[in-house]
């Protein structure tokens, strides 16, 4: 085995390991710093994949579409297809990276701080079992072990909402729980669609189409499509979502939103428009016109939130509105910005997520009406939440505003009447995202302060800043330096466009 | 011609293995005496059948009992893999029953002897090759039932359980018997192999309304036996009012005796352009039907019984997919009876570990309880309650229940092979369903008791209990890692 085989394993290993490390040590503060070593350590595996194996830097015909940089391929299960097959390629290293990092930062904040509900131990455990699912789908290059990985997220998640989560938490993770399942299932029957009609769940070899005919291919792409759509999730499949934000506890909504709901985007683009391009051209303008009602309906919602959670996790469906606008597009522009907006609001909306929860928890209410005047007694948090908001509206120079900007270029560039409009009209839905981020700024940091902001002390904790800063720092540097996403994902992302517009 | 068959009797071991269980079992407590020692005798007797089965089964088909090509005992790798699985069931049902019979609830002697005589049916089951030995089977299979579900002394609940289950088996064998009867009138024979070597050579055979009839009978008769839709009235008050250790037997051992004799006739015996549409009508009543009225469920066993119908039609699901013409290739039909009998070996080891764990989490003797009764129960028994738990999500096919999700994997894969994806898309539907009250059970479990003053007693761990427990969890997690294993023996 080569290193960046070993690192690929170990990228899944030590996180399973730690998980089974959290719940074997007896003392909880122990063990949940145990659990944040694990996840500091799979960081630690999966920074170095970037180096090594990238000996080639243009697609030409004839070579396959997806060349992973490291992978292991094992067999595990011939009758039902399914192969141990690992890789890892310039789409989903950003997303691998950014999955490793918010789990450590979340476990960190775990040890600092435990949500009520039950043990940290338990509780850093599960996020370890969520990040190998998270780490497994965007590693997996065999659709069936791609299905698994997307499922083992499934009920870890589930716990950490119902366990640690607000009043309403059991409704609100039984609905994610049915809703990602119903999800889940389709993307079982869409993955097995195409295993049963090209013999092979191999997706180096089935990218591009891989022979399959017409029919299969809107069958599988419309089954996988709606799949991943829930997961995303595209407006109209999103109501699991903000009755879950809402409801998780702080380190919850920050996988939540950080990485899980990219397993949605990250599918449509490796195995949805991979596997199926005919079936993606044929549904590129249904899936572009629901991503601008997304947009505009996400961003009308968001101005009528009077909860600072819910506002946040009502404008991730407007976020993720512009990746799919991006995917929807099939240009390399467009993919381009999903990719990069994919990882921008993950680091964007988890900091966010992380404020959120700080507010809440020092005030004991999420209601805008009632956290006038922040500014005045916790300038700091204040000011990081402003930054935060402003990063989240694409403001240029901050990572939030490549991936918005760039899916309206890209809408435009493919020209013609249905995309210009839906170029536009996504371009209004941009400026309705500064109006609600304005609104929830004029709301909670301005004014006098409001009985229940005015006890809030101006301190940040030790563990506050050392979960938040990466976030921040992250935030800057993608947005000035761009290339750190774009430089490794546009071979493959020309490669994908190759074969996907032949 | 000689009028002497020569039998070969390496190919009937397993069956003189699990009715020579019986038969000692009775001996040991007539002259014994111990209770102890009737039910080690019984446990050694299963472990030794299953023993006698996998070894009888590694050394290639047997067939005996022949008249011409057509034989009446084909013992074969499924019928090995029937026989094991059963004779395993068996074992861990009699380590479930331990600690009742120690506490007296059941005539000891009886209640090995009667599991024993079930075991030997299910054995014999798999290797049947006509009709009469394959109802003559079943029936010794579930004819001990009867009494095993009213044999808990002094429970209403116990004997009416049972006089439901006997009136509607009854019935039902009256019906499948009165199908081959019609069968044999038309066809003339009785041999699984021949009669359906003569429906696909004479089409003017299939066509007689006779046949027809006699197709439906024997189905819907069969159909009784698995508690398919709409013939599943019987098992929610059966299983709810026998003694847990029988309703895990009857969720486990008699239901996959029902799949196999169904399997034998489909797959052998009849014609699949006429079972196809109603096998698939009935997998859809079956899963949609069960899932549904599980969802309102508050008692334990009662769920676990309407979810055991669910997951009947899930078995039959793949069988469904010979209503279309795809699905009647060559390869796509042996396809759909391997992912059946490997969906089954799936449940059965999940159904035995959830069953398991029930009876581990309560009180000696006493029934499922209600859904309040498990409330927090994880919280107090940890372990206990992780096996329930990952036994209910398997059975709901998540991870990490991985044994579950490779189930239905297995399911809808050989749907899609056999080009039936609309029954794929029930399939997967269903289990959206079907995760609703699993989950609730899950959560249930751990959740925090409502009042602290009224927690319930921790129940003490009983030695078999939990060593069934940790085997049938143990089973299910290897089967998870390496579902290839079951995949392997059912394809044989």
């Amino acid at each position: 085995m080569t290193l960046g085989q070993v690192l690929l394993v170990a990228v899944l290993v030590v996180p399973a390991l730690g998980a089974v490390a959290v719940a074997a040590t007896p003392r909880d503060r122990a063990a949940r710093i145990v659990g944040t070593v694990a996840a500091a350590l799979t960081l630690l595996a999966a920074v170095p994949l970037v180096f090594g194996g990238r000996g080639w830097f243009a697609w030409s015909a004839g070579t396959p579409a997806v060349r992973p940089w490291h992978q292991v391929d094992l067999p595990w299960v011939p009758g039902l297809a399914l192969r141990f097959h690992l890789g890892v390629d310039g789409i989903s290293w950003p997303l691998v990276v950014l999955t490793a990092l918010l789990t450590l930062l979340c476990c960190a904040y775990t040890v600092w701080r435990v949500p009520g509900g039950g043990n940290g131990r338990a509780l850093v455990a599960l996020l370890l079992v969520v990040e190998v699912g998270i780490l497994g789908t965007f590693l997996a290059l065999d659709l069936v072990l791609f299905f698994l990985f997307f499922e083992v997220v499934l009920l870890p998640m589930y716990a950490i909402i119902a366990g640690w989560g607000g009043a309403d938490r059991r409704r609100a993770a039984r609905k994610f729980a049915l809703y990602t399942l119903f999800g889940s299932v389709l993307l079982l029957v869409g993955v097995y669609v195409v295993v049963a009609a090209a013999g092979t769940a191999d997706v180096v070899a089935l990218t591009g189409g891989g022979g399959l005919s017409r029919g299969t291919q809107l069958a599988a792409f419309t089954l996988l499509a709606l799949a991943f759509a829930v997961k995303s999730p595209l407006w109209p499949l999103h109501s699991w979502l903000p009755d879950a934000h809402t409801q998780a506890p702080t380190v919850g909504s920050v996988v939540l939103a950080g990485v899980l709901l990219k397993m949605g985007t990250y599918g449509l683009i490796r195995v949805a428009v991979g596997v199926a391009p005919e079936g993606a051209r044929w549904a590129a303008p249904v899936l572009g016109v629901l991503a601008v009602a997304a947009i505009l309906v996400g961003s009308l919602v968001c101005l009528a939130q009077s909860e600072v959670k819910r506002l946040i996790a009502y404008s991730s469906v407007g976020h993720m509105g512009f990746v799919l606008l991006g995917v929807a597009t099939l240009t390399a522009t467009g993919i381009q910005a999903a990719l990069i907006g994919n990882v921008a609001h993950g680091v964007i909306t988890g900091l966010l997520f992380f404020l959120a929860g700080a507010v809440k928890d020092r005030t004991g209410t999420g209601t805008l009406a009632e956290l006038s005047g922040l500014r005045e007694t916790a300038p700091r948090l204040a000011g990081l939440l402003a930054f935060g908001a402003i990063a989240s509206l694409g403001l240029p120079g901050l990572a939030g505003f490549w991936g918005e900007a760039f899916a309206v270029v890209a809408a435009i560039q493919v020209g013609g009447p249905l995309w210009t409009t839906l170029g536009v009209l996504a371009a209004v839905g941009g400026a309705l995202t500064a109006a609600y981020f304005l609104r929830l700024l004029r709301q909670v940091t301005h004014g006098r302060p409001s009985p229940a902001v005015s006890p809030v002390g101006a301190g940040l904790a030790g563990a506050e800043l050392t979960a938040w800063a990466p976030l921040v720092l992250l935030a800057l540097a993608i947005g000035l330096v761009p290339a750190l996403v774009l430089g490794v994902a546009e071979a493959p992302v020309d490669a994908l466009i190759g074969v996907v517009s032949r | 011609m000689s009028v002497v068959q020569s039998v070969d009797s390496m190919a009937l071991l397993p069956a003189y293995l699990a009715a020579g269980t019986a038969v000692l079992v009775l001996i040991v407590d007539l002259v014994l005496a111990r209770p102890r020692a009737t039910v080690a005798v019984a446990a050694f007797g299963a472990l030794g059948t299953a023993v006698g089965a996998a070894v009888v089964g590694a050394g290639g088909e047997r067939r005996t009992f022949c008249v011409g090509a057509d034989c009446s005992w084909v013992f074969g790798g499924r019928a090995a893999l029937v026989a094991a699985v059963v004779a395993l069931l068996t074992l861990g049902v009699l380590g479930l029953s331990v600690p009742a019979l120690r506490a007296g609830r059941s005539p000891v002697g009886e209640y090995a002897f009667l599991l024993a005589c079930s075991m030997t049916g299910g054995v014999v089951l798999g290797a049947a090759g006509d009709l009469i030995t394959l109802i003559v089977a079943l029936e010794t299979l579930t004819l001990p039932l009867y009494v095993l579900v009213g044999l808990r002394r002094g429970s209403l609940a116990s004997a009416e359980a049972a006089v439901t289950f006997f009136v509607t088996s009854v019935v039902a064998t009256t019906v499948t018997l009165l199908g081959a009867a019609l069968l044999y009138a038309v066809t003339g024979s009785l041999h699984l192999d021949r009669l359906g070597a003569l429906l696909a050579e004479r089409p003017e055979l299939r066509d007689l309304p006779l046949t027809t009839a006699a197709v439906a009978l024997l189905l819907l008769g069969l159909a009784f036996k698995v508690a398919a839709v709409p013939f599943h009235a019987w098992a929610p008050a059966t299983y709810d009012g026998a003694p847990l250790p029988v309703a895990a037997y009857l969720s486990t051992a008699s239901k996959l005796g029902g799949l196999v004799a169904l399997l034998a006739v489909v797959q052998r015996a009849l014609p699949a352009d006429q079972t196809g549409p109603v096998l698939a009508l009935l997998a859809v009543l079956t899963m949609t039907v069960g899932n549904l009225v599980a969802l309102r469920q508050r008692r334990t066993v009662r769920l676990l019984a309407w979810s055991s119908v669910a997951q009947a039609g899930y078995i039959l699901a793949p069988l469904g997919a010979l209503a279309l013409a795809a699905g009647r290739t060559g390869e796509a039909r042996s396809a759909a009876y391997a992912a059946a009998v490997a969906y089954a070996v799936f449940f059965v080891v999940l159904e035995l570990a959830a069953f398991a764990g029930v009876t581990a989490l309560r009180p000696v003797g006493a029934d499922g309880g209600t859904l309040d009764d498990l409330r927090g129960a994880a919280r107090r028994h940890p372990w206990r309650g992780a096996a329930l738990g990952l036994a209910l999500v398997g059975l709901a096919g998540l991870p990490p229940g991985l044994a579950g999700l490779f189930a239905k994997v297995t399911v809808v894969r050989s749907l899609l092979d056999g080009g039936a994806a609309w029954l794929a898309l029930v399939v997967a539907l269903n289990a959206v369903i079907g995760l609703a009250y699993y989950l609730r059970v899950t959560a249930a479990l751990w959740a925090p008791t409502t009042a602290p003053g009224a927690a319930a007693p921790a129940v003490p761990v009983r030695g078999v209990v939990a060593a069934v427990l940790a085997v049938a969890t143990v089973a299910a997690v290897v089967l998870g890692f390496a579902p290839q294993l079951v995949l392997d023996l059912a394809a044989r």
